[in-house]
């Protein structure tokens, strides 16, 4: 018989930082006005899952000119997430916190019309970083990352890092005529905020790499799942619910 | 958060096949090591690249992102990409992210030698 004793199992030091495997995704307690359509049910959807070119977004932003602690800043970040973005969007984070697995749903009108409707899954979380990863029907297929760290010359960068394709060929076609610029906006918004924040005002760096130039059309099919078709059908359906909600009574 | 430090060696333990044993924290720094042992290996004479992730301590978000750039790579290269040394933990991981949808997992390097 050997002397040699088994080794006890490591347990990764990752491990509670990412999501917990799940056949779809849950919304325990949609926050009121949420729209709350096109994410219970769902399964998550990664770069594998999408549909169009494969591209990887870097936002950054350097907070020179204030003293800042990386982890002071993100948690300054995960809680005014909402406030930084643009008046269009809404995030209905979940009231749990920002916990890997948790989902936050998301509402994006444009002039008050309700343009889509979805949500993301918190997929990791540690004390430099969050990342957040799409459901079926997102118009993106993916996942963005949210981190800050500190840089050898003394300030702090926060960054924003999505890796991700349009998900189903409509998506492709919104993104490439005007979504990928609203995205853009959207993020860069998001990091300007951040730095106004601590009173910087700070130019937001942007870095554009297209990872896979080819389209997976065997994920064409994606677009029974989009979520800008199902919440204008939504929308669309509004006053069929409500008499069939009278009639119910 | 404290680092260790990120490593990469290729093997080639059959014919067409090479093996990426990595070792450390697989973050975004692990980039550039990653990368160019990838981009070391004869896409001519190799067409199944294993992932052995039997020495990996840690991975966040940009890690895993790594691997769908390396994903990518094998596939314009008309190459499959499998792994293996994945503890239970990294395979629920890789199941969460649905990396799994696109690279086989193996139990054993032998296996995955084996199906190559």
């Amino acid at each position: 018989m050997s002397d040699e004793k088994q080794q006890p199992a490591r347990t990764p030091r990752d491990s509670g930082n990412w999501a917990p495997r799940a056949e779809s995704l849950q919304v325990s307690a949609a926050p009121a006005g949420a729209r709350n359509i096109n994410v219970a049910g769902r399964q998550v959807s990664g770069p594998v899952q999408g549909f169009g070119q494969l591209w990887q977004k870097t936002y950054r932003v350097a907070l020179e000119g204030a003293e800042l602690e990386p982890a002071v800043v993100l948690a300054d970040w995960q809680a005014n997430f909402n406030d930084f973005l643009p008046a269009s969007e809404r995030f209905h984070l979940p009231e749990e916190g920002l916990n890997p697995g948790n989902v936050a749903l998301i509402d994006t009108d444009i002039a008050n019309v309700p343009l889509v409707s979805t949500g993301v899954m918190v997929l990791y979380r540690d004390e430099e970083s969050f990342a957040f990863m799409t459901p079926e029907g997102h118009p993106e297929s993916g996942w963005i990352t949210f981190s800050v760290s500190p840089h050898a010359d003394g300030y702090v960068v926060a960054q924003i890092q999505s890796l991700a394709r349009a998900a189903d060929p409509l998506y492709e076609f919104g993104f490439r005529i005007f979504g990928s610029r609203m995205q853009e906006g959207i993020w860069s918004h998001m990091l300007t905020q951040l730095a106004g924040h601590y009173d910087l005002t700070v130019p937001v760096s942007v870095e554009r790499q297209q990872v896979d130039s080819k389209m997976q059309w065997n994920r064409a099919g994606n677009i029974r799942q989009n979520a800008q078709i199902r919440t204008t059908l939504h929308t669309m359906t509004t006053p069929v619910r409500w008499v069939r909600s009278r009639i119910g009574r | 958060m404290q680092q260790a430090a990120f490593n990469v060696d290729v093997r080639y333990p059959a014919s067409g096949c090479a093996v990426l044993d990595i070792q450390g924290d697989m973050t975004g720094a692990a980039e550039p090591a990653l990368s160019a042992a990838y981009a070391g290996i004869d896409s001519g004479a190799v067409k199944t690249v294993i992932l052995n992730f039997d020495a990996l301590d840690y991975m966040n978000s940009s890690g895993i992102g790594l691997l769908v750039t390396i994903l990518v790579r094998v596939n314009g290269n008309n190459q499959q990409l499998l792994a293996t040394g994945l503890n239970d933990h990294y395979q629920e991981i890789f199941e969460v992210t649905r990396l799994s949808d696109a690279i086989r997992i193996f139990p054993s390097e032998a296996d995955a030698i084996a199906a190559a």
